[in-house]
């Protein structure tokens, strides 16, 4: 229990940090490796709560895809972060103001929450023993939400094609290879069959 | 101190999301740092979700936790693939100067 209770403190410790320093980093590329730990301390928070299989998914997806995108987008643009930088001073008090006031009114739900008994009688669907965390959430997925988990697949697909159309540009004056043109070519108009004198030369 | 429950949980999401509301306060010109917030944001929740799930032993938390990470996902590529357009035909990404369809 305890050494639970010290992972716990630990990972959170190390969550809230790599988040400050997210949004307060001089430089994008260091707030994107801010924002992988971050990510990777919030999948062992998920461990100690038992749901492996979202931990894997939030390093697969999240470390492995989605933060690898935006250092990608980072180190393409070419764009002076100094000057974005500017006014960071001038926000900083009405940010920190409603910063305050908004963690004030979660603590203040958070400390006066509680759970109505009937909530136990109400589950959707209870853990049940001596099934995997993996096993049981693709029991329920493919069963009983396949039609949400369809949906999901096509919001990837419809965002994989959006971003595939924003992005994708013919540049003027580049050679490309037309694969049409190729297949139409006839031998009588690529082949020219020339009669050459010895001695004399084309 | 020693008895980790759900407030604990709730207590990092929130300090999470506030993060995240705070660099979106802080970094109004930098629209990359924005996004990340939002992602920070929505792992907050994600965190909120999978603690209550935890907590009242029921998966559906978990179940919902995956769509969001995935309506996250698709979100982070389109708002950077509108990035990297927009930074191509302007040549800067300052938040201020995205005003083109301002009456």
């Amino acid at each position: 229990m305890v050494l639970q209770a010290l992972a716990f403190y630990v990972f959170a410790a190390v969550a809230v940090a790599a988040g400050i320093m997210v949004v307060t980093a001089r430089n994008p590329v260091h707030s994107v490796l801010f924002l992988i730990l971050a990510f990777f301390n919030a999948a062992g928070l998920f461990v100690l709560m038992g749901a492996e299989f979202l931990a894997m998914i939030l390093v697969i997806v999240y470390v492995g895809a989605v933060a690898v995108l935006f250092l990608f987008v980072v180190m393409m643009l070419d764009i002076d972060f100094v000057e974005l930088r500017q006014g960071f001073v001038k926000y900083l008090p009405v940010g920190g103001l409603i910063g305050i006031v908004l963690l004030v009114e979660l603590f203040v739900v958070v400390g006066g929450w509680v759970s109505m008994p009937a909530t136990k009688s109400a589950l959707a669907e209870p853990v049940r023993e001596g099934v995997s965390n993996t096993a049981a959430l693709g029991r329920l997925l493919y069963t009983k939400y396949v039609y949400l988990f369809q949906a999901a697949g096509l919001i990837l697909f419809v965002a994989m094609i959006g971003a595939i159309v924003l992005t994708l540009r013919h540049r003027e004056g580049v050679k490309r290879q037309k694969i049409a043109q190729q297949l139409k070519r006839t031998r009588a108009e690529s082949v020219q069959l020339v009669k050459v004198k010895p001695g004399e030369g084309v | 101190m020693w008895e980790i429950g759900l407030g604990h949980y709730l207590t990092v999401a929130a300090i999470l999301f506030t993060i995240g509301i705070f660099g979106i306060f802080l970094n109004r010109k930098n629209v990359i740092v924005i996004l990340m917030s939002v992602e920070l944001m929505l792992l907050a929740v994600n965190i909120n979700l999978v603690a209550f799930s935890w907590a009242l032993k029921d998966l559906v938390g978990q179940i919902f936790t995956m769509f969001v990470l995935t309506v996250a996902a698709a979100e982070a590529a389109i708002g950077l693939a509108i990035l990297v357009v927009y930074f191509r035909n302007r040549g800067s990404i300052a938040v201020e100067d995205i005003n083109v369809m301002k009456g």
